[in-house]
């Protein structure tokens, strides 16, 4: 699936640029960044709540090119900036990670059948 | 490579609150230290601090302080013609001291309350152990700082070119958060460039990145390194701190097991899965620790192309 139909699906607020050709097929949500470490390397997408830059170094650790922050949580100009070095997308939501992920897997089962 | 200042310039003073804090009165004070008897003469303790070309003697009697005589005190004496007399009846009774486990930073506010010249220092014994001036927290200070200074300059880079080897060796500060993932992220990089399989790079990168993430959050600093041999297809990284150690190696290693405060747990690391996944995505792992420091080795196997 392409990240430009996950935006418009969900709805959701990107914060810099955005590359909506990039594919999403994997899905990780965890707010816990050492569980993200060791189980997200299949994800492409990261939904947690963890607005800090620690976690733009976990997302580039494992290969994961968006993140979304759930429950509008406050993103800094720091994490921005880190982000852009390491060209990772973000994304807000007021949903929560429950939501997002609910939709987030409907989408990606609808596409695989 | 951009060249970089090597010490954090907007936490720079931070560094230093952190070092006399860190640092203890036992570790600046002078642990030779003349004394005199209650029972010897002014003259004798104006010899031995001549001798010992000091300026002020701590007097002991069963290893007990029981008061202090300075240069000051005895031109005094010299003036009232009392050079013969014993210590004991002119002697200071009332003394300022220290004792060896206080921070540094106790012996710069009582410098700076008292001004006096030096502090004898006792352990939790009341036994007299040194003796401390404001000479012996400078150079405490600057030594340590000079230390701290060259482990964050220390950064080792040799590049063996884009179709051999590298060397990356950075140096981590305790609690310094915004730098973890530099090593783990400069890692893959080069790995990457280097045709590396994105998997295995993946892997040195998780791997790097718990450890440096391990000293930030549990040492007082140390250096990891990450070292490609393209020859042999391995990985090594090394991550060495400098204490205080893991009491209890098998807890590290259990997946769940954690020390870590509340703050460090805030941002969603500290849950007791560090190590264990160093030790999982790793093809070798070793550890060892003692009070001194610890120890992790790990090293990875690679292939080239894009999977393996």
């Amino acid at each position: 699936m392409k990240l430009g139909e996950v935006i418009a699906a969900l709805e959701l607020k990107a914060i810099g640029s955005v590359d909506p050709e990039l594919t999403v097929d994997g899905v990780y949500t965890s707010d816990l960044l050492s569980d993200v470490m060791a189980h997200a390397h299949e994800a492409d997408l990261l939904v947690t709540i963890q607005s800090h830059v620690n976690t733009i170094a976990v997302a580039t650790v494992v290969d994961v090119h968006s993140i979304v922050f759930c429950n509008s949580r406050p993103v800094n100009e720091e994490l921005i900036a880190a982000a852009q070095r390491e060209s990772v997308q973000l994304f807000v939501t007021d949903m929560d990670q429950f939501t997002v992920s609910g939709k987030l897997y409907a989408l990606l089962q609808r596409e695989a059948t | 490579m951009t060249s970089e200042i090597p010490i954090s310039t907007d936490a720079g003073s931070q560094v230093v609150t952190e070092l006399i804090h860190r640092l203890k009165v036992r570790d600046a004070m002078t642990k030779n230290v003349v004394t005199c008897s209650p029972d010897d003469t002014i003259r004798t303790a104006q010899k031995t601090m001549r001798e010992a070309s000091c300026s002020g003697v701590p007097i002991v009697k069963d290893r007990r302080l029981v008061g202090i005589f300075s240069v000051d005190d005895v031109i005094n004496s010299l003036d009232r013609a009392r050079m013969d007399e014993r210590l004991e009846h002119h002697m200071t009774r009332n003394v300022i001291v220290l004792e060896d486990d206080m921070p540094l930073s106790f012996a710069i506010s009582y410098h700076e309350r008292y001004r006096f010249g030096r502090f004898p220092v006792l352990n939790s014994n009341s036994e007299l152990v040194g003796i401390i001036t404001s000479r012996d927290t400078v150079i405490a200070l600057l030594v340590a700082i000079n230390r701290e200074v060259e482990r964050l300059e220390q950064k080792v880079v040799e590049d063996h070119g884009p179709n051999s080897g590298f060397l990356l060796e950075y140096g981590t500060r305790s609690f310094a958060f915004e730098n973890a993932g530099r090593i783990s992220t400069d890692a893959k990089r080069a790995l990457k460039e280097r045709g590396v399989a994105p998997k295995d790079a993946r892997r040195v990168a998780i791997a790097t990145y718990e450890l440096e993430m391990n000293q930030v959050v549990h040492s007082a600093g140390g250096r990891v390194s990450v070292e490609y041999h393209a020859e042999q297809d391995v990985v090594d990284i090394v991550a060495r701190d400098n204490g205080p150690g893991i009491p209890d190696i098998d807890a590290a290693l259990t997946e769940g097991f954690s020390t870590a405060n509340q703050w460090v747990r805030s941002l969603g690391f500290g849950a007791g899965m560090g190590l264990p996944n160093v030790a999982r995505v790793a093809d070798g792992f070793s550890i060892e620790s003692d009070s001194n420091g610890t120890c992790v080795k790990a090293s990875i196997n690679t292939h080239r192309g894009p999977e393996s």
